[in-house]
């Protein structure tokens, strides 16, 4: 036997650099300088910067309350329709600051869209759930309007199963399917970045995993950020993850890198489900 | 270092370490007591060590079993993950050094039947030297020692040497008188299954560094995009 007893055996890495906020050289697509959040007196998100690169998907996660949630809407301005929010910093979409009052917030998120926990399908037919935007965007021709419905539902994966009944309503389809329907809407005013916020929380493996397959498939074209409780996710379908605890990120990497060594103890102990 | 908020995840990482170092300790006995066996010619003993390779071999069995539930049930991350990818490769160098050690005693017992060739001067010193290193590599496994396992790193030439000059000067044995071939050939062997061990040593030791750094320090020549440290 070794000369230790088995309890002074620790299982702890010794701590290393933290790794810088600019993951790699990939293409930014978005970028954040020093973001501060508070609701009222109380920082939600602490001095955060980095850089989201282009085409590839980017995971949040961090426990509950770790602002990673907040931070996602500050990229497309969701934080706005909350009262005594006060932001400061910068974020730029493809070179140009959102946050000025000179923002057309809803042209930003139409270039910026987003998908929530509940999908939140309009109670009307499948099909004007997808024509909706193009409409409110000004599509005029009727076979404009139904090309784009067949593409978004295509890219989300989900005209196989509707494409013989688009004109049933929404609500009838499985939660799944209601998921990919609230894609697809929002591909159909073609974003460029795509906010994705615990999509699949309330969806079974199978449906998740054809959301996270979906994922993949439209990062060729959108960059996708993503806020997940659900660690295998973001391990899964990301290709770079940040940690955030109490309003901080405390480190952003490559998924691989960042499930296999983590620079720092905090990320470690969430990641491995460590008391901490 | 903080608890897993899972208590039966940390007992089965637990446990998992307890089964290795079990299996580290009893390889190591092997290693003596078939040394010991050649050198104070005692073949009962060699047949113990011989007997005693099936509980290694269940040992390995166990561990990997283990692993593979882990894996499977509680999707290890980071210095988890390490550990358990660890605990699965340094597994199989045990099995493999507990192997050797039998080799060294199914050695042992044909050289005892016939009068020994020559003292026995370098094959100990090999054999403390290879133990001392499966020792220290186990060590650095326990203790997450990344220092230690270096220092492992660094023995592994001194055993390599001693089996080239050994083999040379057995060689002179064999040449001088070919009735001395077998014994010489047989000592051979022996000096090889020590080498062979260091070897195993040495992997469990650059397990140990990747475990405790995540860096991989194997095969430097073989390894393109390594990650950037931060």
């Amino acid at each position: 036997m070794r000369g230790l007893a088995l309890n002074e055996i620790s299982i702890a890495p010794p701590l290393r650099a933290r790794r810088p906020a600019t993951p790699s050289a990939q293409e930014p697509m978005i970028e954040i300088e020093r973001l501060c959040l508070f609701y009222g007196v109380k920082p939600a998100l602490k001095d955060i910067s980095m850089s989201i690169p282009k085409n590839r998907v980017t995971a949040f996660i961090g426990p509950s309350g770790c602002g990673k949630s907040s931070l996602l809407r500050c990229l497309n301005r969701m934080n706005d329709l909350i009262d005594g929010v006060k932001i400061t910093g910068a974020i730029r979409i493809a070179g140009a600051d959102i946050q000025g009052p000179a923002v057309d917030v809803t042209h930003l998120r139409k270039r910026v869209g987003m998908v929530f926990q509940k999908s939140n399908p309009f109670p009307k037919s499948i099909y004007d759930n997808v024509a909706y935007g193009p409409r409110i965007l000004g599509a005029r021709s009727r076979s404009e309007i139904e090309g784009m419905v067949e593409t978004s539902l295509r890219s989300a994966a989900l005209w196989d199963e509707v494409g013989d009944r688009l004109h049933e309503s929404a609500l009838r389809l499985s939660g799944g399917q209601q998921q990919r329907l609230c894609i697809a809407r929002a591909l159909a005013v073609e974003p460029e970045v795509l906010l994705m916020d615990e999509p699949c929380s309330a969806l079974d493996p199978i449906a998740t995993a054809k959301i996270e397959e979906l994922m993949d498939e439209l990062k060729v074209r959108y960059t996708i950020v993503v806020v997940t409780h659900n660690m295998q996710q973001a391990a899964r379908a990301s290709d770079y993850t940040g940690f955030l605890l109490l309003g901080e990120l405390i480190e952003f990497g490559s998924t691989p890198d960042l499930f296999t060594t983590p620079g720092d103890r905090r990320t470690e102990d969430y990641i491995t489900g460590r008391f901490g | 270092m903080t608890q897993h908020t899972s208590r039966h995840y940390e007992k089965d990482l637990q446990a998992l370490k307890e089964k290795i170092l079990l299996l580290g300790g009893k390889v190591e006995e092997m290693i003596a007591s078939a040394m010991k066996s050649l050198l104070s010619r005692d073949p009962a003993l060699a047949r113990r060590v011989i007997a005693s390779d099936r509980e290694v071999d269940s040992g390995e069995l166990e561990s990997d079993h283990l692993c593979l539930s882990l894996l499977a049930l509680r999707q290890p991350a980071a210095s988890d993950l390490r550990f358990i990818a660890t605990a699965l490769k340094i597994v199989t160098d045990l099995e493999r050094i507990g192997d050797l050690a039998v080799n060294i005693a199914e050695r042992s017992i044909e050289l005892n039947e016939e009068p020994p060739l020559k003292p026995y001067i370098d094959i100990p010193r090999m054999a403390a030297l290879a133990s001392s290193m499966v020792g220290r590599a186990l060590d650095a496994f326990v203790r997450r020692d990344p220092v230690l396992a270096r220092e492992v790193l660094g023995s592994d030439s001194a055993v390599d040497q001693l089996n080239v000059q050994l083999f040379r000067e057995l060689l002179t044995y064999m040449i001088e008188e070919p009735k001395n071939v077998t014994r010489a050939l047989r000592i051979t062997f022996i000096a090889k299954y020590l080498e062979r061990i260091a070897d195993h040593a040495t992997n469990i030791a650059q397990m140990v560094i990747f475990m405790t750094e995540g860096r991989d320090v194997r095969h430097p020549a073989a390894r393109v995009g390594e990650v950037e440290e931060g």
